[in-house]
């Protein structure tokens, strides 16, 4: 095992990847690896879960466990996962269409539980992977070739959602800022329940709104004087549609969903043996 | 059929007690002796209607269930109205007083024998004393049942039993008493899912994640009730899909999952089913049936979804399916499913319907010390560095590893990957993982139970079955025989991956050769088909909702003859 002050960057490894040059996402990638070094963090404490888009690839370009899975299913598999083994780090990174549409009854749910995990979302609004179309988080007009008349309905707002189902730590980060960005993965890998940071990041191809020069126009670094555990002021911020705030908007102290089961105080369900003194007792209930 | 065996139905609306008084007399059966099979007809309400709970018993074992009925007990007053044409004809209708009847039944004053709170413990009193029960059994359970509730409730159930007997024994009506059964070995009263839920457990189930759907949903109450005991996580999902992809999370970090749902259920996971194909992950997953398409109806039987089951899932990949025939069945085929889910790291289904699942039937105690548990323990087998995941294998099984437990890094994909768990788009390397993943198939099918097969080796009639119609194909077969026919059965409980070796001389060496399936379109016959070649032409469909019983068998056999 290592100790925190071993954990080298090196250690996360550097790997060609299948994106645009230019995309945001080379950003994240380097401030998720950053966070994990200065959080002490070794590549095998930590799992990586996450479903499909470009952003959803994102586990393959560093050392680290990782079950990517299918489209939106990425929370569920982590629940399942952080249930059976408390004892993972678990990081869920995919993009807005795979965490807010095909997945958003698991985001909701997710939350509900609060599950002790780090949810990723690379928000550039707009699907890449499928070339163009419009996301959840689009922005009402967007025009793409798929929606020739332009996006119908208003952009799904998620930090309004968690701040509003009482999100244990919501922040939105920017791929354009990477120190303020390790340090929101940091202290959310750091917040003991589910944590949410919706990144920013253009979309170099198919994005020509919402370019790094639009987000620096329209996002702004929240003041110090922000009390993150002030809810009314937190779901006034995340409301703000005209200028976005980056940095924590909500915290609130929960308690984590595997802390709630019994069982797990014992530690990790992996390894255990049938305990055949108890089961011959219930199987007795049915004589 | 048996001669010496009694029907017993009680018949009444939702919400009377009709489950509770059903499940304390068949109790009382299982435990002077008897054997039973318990089917449980009920509508999709959860007040009013008519419900059915009914106990074939005999002190031979019964394997099936009966139509005739010998003894009704009517809850209420159109019980008799819906269900008196089936009575046999030395039947006997019982039925409270004040309900009024008609004429032909047998009047029972409740309300003169105990407080409305008791009436069900004096109606057991009243069926044991007809039926020449021990009372001393049927009193020791009652004391069982309602020992946490107190002194007081125990000494009124007493007496409200006790006045049942009273009024009853010794009393001569046209019912035949039942012979006195030869041991009183201890047997447990099981339904199917009890005995899924006992058999999982006992192979180291340590997950179970579900949506609540009939007729799958007290699998998972039997296990809520006791994970911090057994020490096993149970969580209700938002959705099936959340429902499997959590037991895949958790199956993926080293605990051993099973899923339990319906057709429409099952519906919704199915993505997902191709996900654990592909990443190599342990599932078992419970589908009890019940008759679409859709909605269809809810709390009725049906074995239909044997074709969707075996093709759950885009891609190819390697699958077992079991289909339990009794609920003895269900315990040992839920343990197989856990082990071979772990060995070969891929879905193993296990495939019953609401009939078995609410089935109740006498079974022998199960050997616990002996079974040995699935599963990985917490030492990770040793691997050459780096770790490969997805290693290509003879046998196609890779080592698996768990994340976290070792500083080894375990990279599970939906892509096509590498050995290393990475996305590849090499063609290829993606021809031997296809092939990789096969082979496991191959090792499943070297591992498949032969199927059951009962009676003359060259018989004139041979009934193929497969699942929860076991118990009636074998009946109406020694049916059949006492009648000089020259009948055999054949019975799969496994039906997926088939062996043909294991079971075509049968099939060729058999005169007739009939399938009895619950569906109307002969699937595991067009299965049969598929995979030997082999055309079975004449077929016993049931798909009205209702058990394939012996009697049914005998009437659609009749009819073609």
């Amino acid at each position: 095992m290592s100790t925190p002050n071993e954990v080298t960057l090196e250690q996360y490894g550097r790997y060609p990847t299948a994106w645009c040059p230019g995309c945001g996402n080379f950003a994240i990638l380097r401030a998720v690896k950053q966070a994990l070094v200065s959080s002490g963090l070794a590549p095998h404490q930590v799992l990586f879960v996450s479903g499909i888009g470009q952003a959803a690839k994102t586990p393959h370009y560093l050392n680290a466990n990782v079950f990517n899975g299918l489209h939106g299913r990425a929370l569920p598999v982590a629940t399942g996962a952080k249930l059976a083994n408390p004892e993972l780090v678990v990081i869920v990174e995919s993009g807005d269409g795979c965490s807010y549409g095909e997945g958003g009854n698991h985001f909701l749910n997710a939350i509900r539980r609060n599950v002790d995990l780090t949810l990723i979302v690379h928000d550039n609004q707009v699907y890449g992977l499928t070339k163009g179309q419009a996301s959840p988080t689009s922005l009402q007009g967007f025009v793409t070739k798929a929606q020739p008349q332009g996006v119908l309905s208003p952009p799904f707002n998620p930090l309004a959602v968690a701040v509003a189902m009482h999100a244990g730590f919501v922040a939105r980060g920017f791929s354009g800022m990477v120190d303020h960005l390790v340090d929101l993965i940091r202290q959310a890998i750091a917040h003991p329940g589910l944590s949410l940071v919706d990144v920013f990041q253009p979309c170099v191809t198919f994005n020509r709104v919402n370019t790094m020069q639009w987000y620096r126009e329209h996002t702004y670094l929240l003041p110090a004087a922000h009390d993150p555990t002030d809810w009314e002021a937190a779901m006034r911020l995340a409301m703000q549609q005209d200028r976005y705030p980056l940095g924590i908007i909500y915290r609130e102290e929960r308690p984590a969903f595997h802390t709630q089961f019994p069982t797990l105080a014992q530690g990790p369900l992996v390894g255990r043996t049938v305990d055949k003194q108890a089961l011959a007792q219930l199987m007795e209930r049915y004589a | 059929m048996d001669g010496e065996a009694l029907n017993i139905v009680l018949g009444g609306e939702a919400g009377q007690g009709l489950v509770t008084l059903g499940e304390l007399l068949a109790k009382t059966l299982v435990r002077s002796g008897y054997s039973i099979n318990v089917t449980q007809d009920y509508q999709n309400r959860v007040r009013g209607g008519h419900n059915t709970f009914r106990i074939r018993t005999s002190p031979d074992p019964v394997l099936a269930p009966q139509e005739p009925i010998d003894l009704l007990v009517a809850l209420s007053a159109q019980t008799p109205d819906l269900l008196g044409k089936d009575m046999s004809s030395q039947g006997l209708i019982l039925a409270d007083r004040a309900l009024q009847l008609q004429g032909g039944s047998l009047e029972v004053p409740y309300s003169e024998l105990a407080d409305s709170r008791y009436v069900n413990v004096a109606a057991l009193g009243v069926l044991g004393g007809l039926l020449g029960l021990d009372h001393h059994v049927a009193l020791q359970l009652v004391h069982d049942n309602f020992s946490r509730m107190g002194a007081e409730v125990i000494e009124k159930n007493r007496q409200a039993l006790d006045a049942g007997f009273a009024w009853s024994r010794g009393r001569q009506t046209a019912l035949r008493r039942l012979p006195p059964a030869a041991d009183r070995l201890r047997r447990l009263m099981l339904n199917g899912n009890e005995a899924l839920v006992l058999g999982a457990l006992s192979a180291g189930l340590r997950f179970y994640s579900f949506y609540p759907m009939t007729p799958s949903t007290p699998i998972a109450l039997h296990l809520a009730a006791c994970a911090e005991k057994m020490g096993l996580v149970v969580e209700q999902g938002e959705d099936e899909i959340a429902v499997i992809n959590m037991a895949l999370g958790a199956s993926f970090a080293g605990a051993p999952a099973m899923v339990g749902t319906s057709g429409g259920g099952f519906a919704l996971m199915v993505e997902s089913v191709s996900l654990a194909g592909m990443t190599e992950t342990p599932i078992v997953i419970v589908v009890g049936q019940r008759p679409g398409p859709a909605t269809g109806l809810p709390t009725r039987t049906e074995q239909g979804d044997l074709e969707f089951v075996l093709h759950s899932g885009h891609g190819e990949f390697p699958r077992a399916i079991f289909a339990p025939g009794d609920v003895e069945q269900c315990f040992h085929l839920a343990r197989r499913a856990l082990e071979l889910a772990e060995q070969y790291q891929t879905p193993v289904f296990v495939l019953t319907d609401l009939y078995l699942a609410d089935c109740y039937q006498a079974v022998p105690p199960f050997a616990l010390e002996s079974l040995a548990q699935c599963g990985f323990g917490a030492a990770q087998p040793p691997v050459s560095t780096p770790y490969r995941r997805y290693a290509i294998t003879e046998d196609g099984i890779s080592p698996r590893l768990l994340p976290g437990m070792s500083e080894h890094l375990v990279v599970a994909d939906s892509d096509e990957h590498d050995e290393a768990g990475h996305l590849t788009e090499d063609l290829s390397i993606r021809a031997r993982m296809v092939e990789k993943r096969l082979r496991k198939g191959q090792g499943l099918a070297r591992q498949t139970m032969p199927p059951e097969y009962c009676g003359d080796d060259r018989p004139e009639l041979l009934l193929v079955s497969w699942g929860s119609t076991r118990g009636s194909a074998l009946e109406a077969a020694a049916t059949l025989r006492a009648q000089g026919v020259k009948a055999a059965t054949l019975h799969f409980a496994q039906v997926w991956p088939l062996v043909p070796e294991q079971f075509a001389a049968r099939l060729e060496n058999a005169g007739q050769v009939v399938s009895v399936e619950g569906n109307a379109c002969g699937q595991f016959a067009r299965l049969l088909r598929r995979e030997t070649g082999l055309h079975i032409r004449r077929h016993v469909h049931r798909y009205d909702g209702l058990p394939i019983t012996p009697e049914f068998i005998l009437r659609e056999l009749g009819t073609q003859l």
